[in-house]
């Protein structure tokens, strides 16, 4: 398989993912989506030296991964292309913040190199969150859930199309290519030469896609407004499940939860 | 049901696809579209769902195809697209059956026992909830073609429904034309099929009509099929027509 046809393959996917039957894919999709957001928000709002404090939430992505049934190499495998840059992010702190913060033995802790690894968790931390959401919620649910928000049905009619469209793109183009490369044996990518009639037949070649599967939506009725998924009915579990994780997030974020029970192991 | 009056057509302003084409199908009829490739069949098929606008009028069930009437149009037609990969756009099969449905304000339910009746009349049921990025070619035919039945739309339109599919399948697609009592539209080379499902053929070369009439009468014309690059229906040539 070539890349591209392995790009797409792989988004598509998150909608096998997502049409899983776990526990966590049973949950109200609204309350998925509110848990997720203070989850980001929470992790986001801990202090940059506060490493301890934070290691704590590592606990809800591992508990939900457990839950849902999707292994999370899964999540390290998909998100390979962004983990290092979200990693690359802090790595100059150590240079900038030389403030001695901690010692063990001999070595000296800088602040800089606590809060290169806080900054990189946070971000881990964020993707994994916002990972688990994508991968068990369909995209007509989650769509479905920012519409009983009220966000307008422009944007989540323009969120679900691009998402499919996306997908068209990569299609033609794993599609173009194969035809190339079919013809053009042993050459590795696409000759120089080529690039331009090729991205302009790809250009081309996609609106006249998006252009009929818009036809064909429009033929079954369509008129800006999507029939998300029927939401199921809001139940207790998901009612629960966001008393629980957000109250234990907030616990997680005034109380050191970490120092507490070393403390209790070290008495 | 579905008349064209003097109805011309161009993608480029210069050379015309259809040109002066008067045509009318009356209700219930099973009219077979045939010509050779570029004769203007999807080109006609998408006029009378306002996809494309030239001049003249086209009307359909009373209304005339303006921007106004589309919505009503659409409501009754149905259109098997040439292509299936551009007909489908839900994950899977059974969400881009009910996508229809529900936008016409069918409750979950119904609708779901819609496309359960339907996938059942094509033998289709296995494919129910497999996703379209993961089935074979003809497989996606048939799935093209069940969400358009789904709908039971009064005009139903067909553009080479037969292509792609295997015997089993075709002779399925084949009853399922010949007992549904909707007018229907079928654009195709198979002319077998034609001539097992449509009461009625139109010709066409250049976007002009070269003959219309019985079915069984133009497709046994071999000197007139031959003129326009086709040949006489297998059953025909078996029968030594
Ligand atoms: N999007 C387009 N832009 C410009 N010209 C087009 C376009 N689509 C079709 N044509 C031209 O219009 C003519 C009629 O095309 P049409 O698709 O209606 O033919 P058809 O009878 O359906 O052929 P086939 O049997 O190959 O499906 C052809 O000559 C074609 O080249
Ligand atoms: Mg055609």
């Amino acid at each position: 398989m070539d890349k591209l046809s392995g790009a797409q393959s792989e988004l598509r996917e998150m909608d096998v993912l997502a049409a899983g039957i776990s526990v966590v894919h049973r949950l109200h999709p609204l309350c998925k989506l509110l848990v997720t957001v203070t989850y980001i928000f929470i992790v986001v709002s801990f202090h940059k030296y506060d490493l301890s404090g934070l290691i704590v939430m590592v606990l809800y992505p591992v508990l939900m991964f457990q839950a849902a049934e999707i292994p999370v190499r899964v999540f390290f495998y998909k998100l390979r292309v962004v983990l290092p840059l979200v990693c690359a992010v802090g790595l100059a702190n150590p240079f900038l913040d030389r403030m001695p913060l901690t010692q063990i033995g001999n070595l000296v802790i800088t602040g800089g190199v606590v809060s290169m690894l806080t900054l990189m968790l946070k971000g881990c931390l964020a993707l994994m969150a916002s990972f688990l959401l994508v991968a068990t919620t369909p995209i007509d649910m989650l769509c479905g859930a920012l519409r009983k928000l009220h966000v307008p049905k422009v944007l989540t009619a323009l969120l679900l199309l691009t998402y499919r469209y996306v997908g068209v793109i990569m299609g033609e183009a794993s599609a173009m290519s194969q035809a190339y490369s079919l013809r053009a044996p042993g050459q590795k990518g696409i000759h120089i030469s080529a690039w331009g009639s090729f991205l302009g037949q790809l250009l081309l070649r996609s609106m006249d896609r998006a252009q009929e599967l818009y036809s064909s939506m429009e033929l079954r009725g369509f008129q800006g407004e999507f029939f998300y998924s029927d939401i199921p009915a809001c139940r207790v579990s998901s009612v629960m499940f966001v008393l629980v994780s957000c109250s234990f997030f907030a616990c997680a974020r005034v109380v050191n939860i970490a120092w507490l029970l070393g403390n209790l192991v070290v008495r | 049901m579905i008349e064209f009056q003097n109805v011309s057509f161009s993608y480029d302003k210069k050379t015309p696809v259809v040109q002066d084409l008067d045509l009318v199908i009356k209700k219930g009829e099973t009219v077979g579209l045939i010509g050779a490739n570029g004769a203007g069949k999807s080109t006609i098929l998408k006029l009378m769902l306002g996809l494309l606008y030239g001049e003249g009028t086209i009307i359909v069930d009373g209304l005339s195809v303006t921007k106004a009437n589309l919505p009503m149009i659409r409501k009754k037609t149905g259109y098997v697209l040439q292509d299936s990969d551009n007909q489908m756009f839900m994950p899977t099969v059974y969400e881009d059956m009910m996508f229809g449905l529900r936008n016409y304000g069918m409750s979950r339910e119904a609708a779901e026992a819609r496309v359960d009746a339907v996938l059942e009349q094509l033998g289709l049921q296995d494919l129910k909830y497999r996703h379209n990025h993961k089935i074979s070619g003809g497989e996606k035919r048939m799935a093209a073609i069940a969400t358009v039945l789904v709908m039971q739309p009064e005009v139903i339109l067909m553009d080479e429904p037969s292509t792609a599919l295997d015997p089993f399948n075709r002779r399925t697609v084949i009853r399922t034309i010949q007992v549904l009592p909707q007018t229907k539209v079928i654009a195709s080379h198979d002319l077998d099929m034609i001539l097992e499902t449509c009461d009625r053929v139109v010709l066409l070369s250049h976007g002009k009509v070269v003959a219309d009439g019985d079915c069984g009468m133009i497709l046994r014309d071999r000197a007139l099929l031959e003129q326009n690059r086709m040949e006489l229906p297998l059953c025909m040539q078996m029968q030594g027509v």
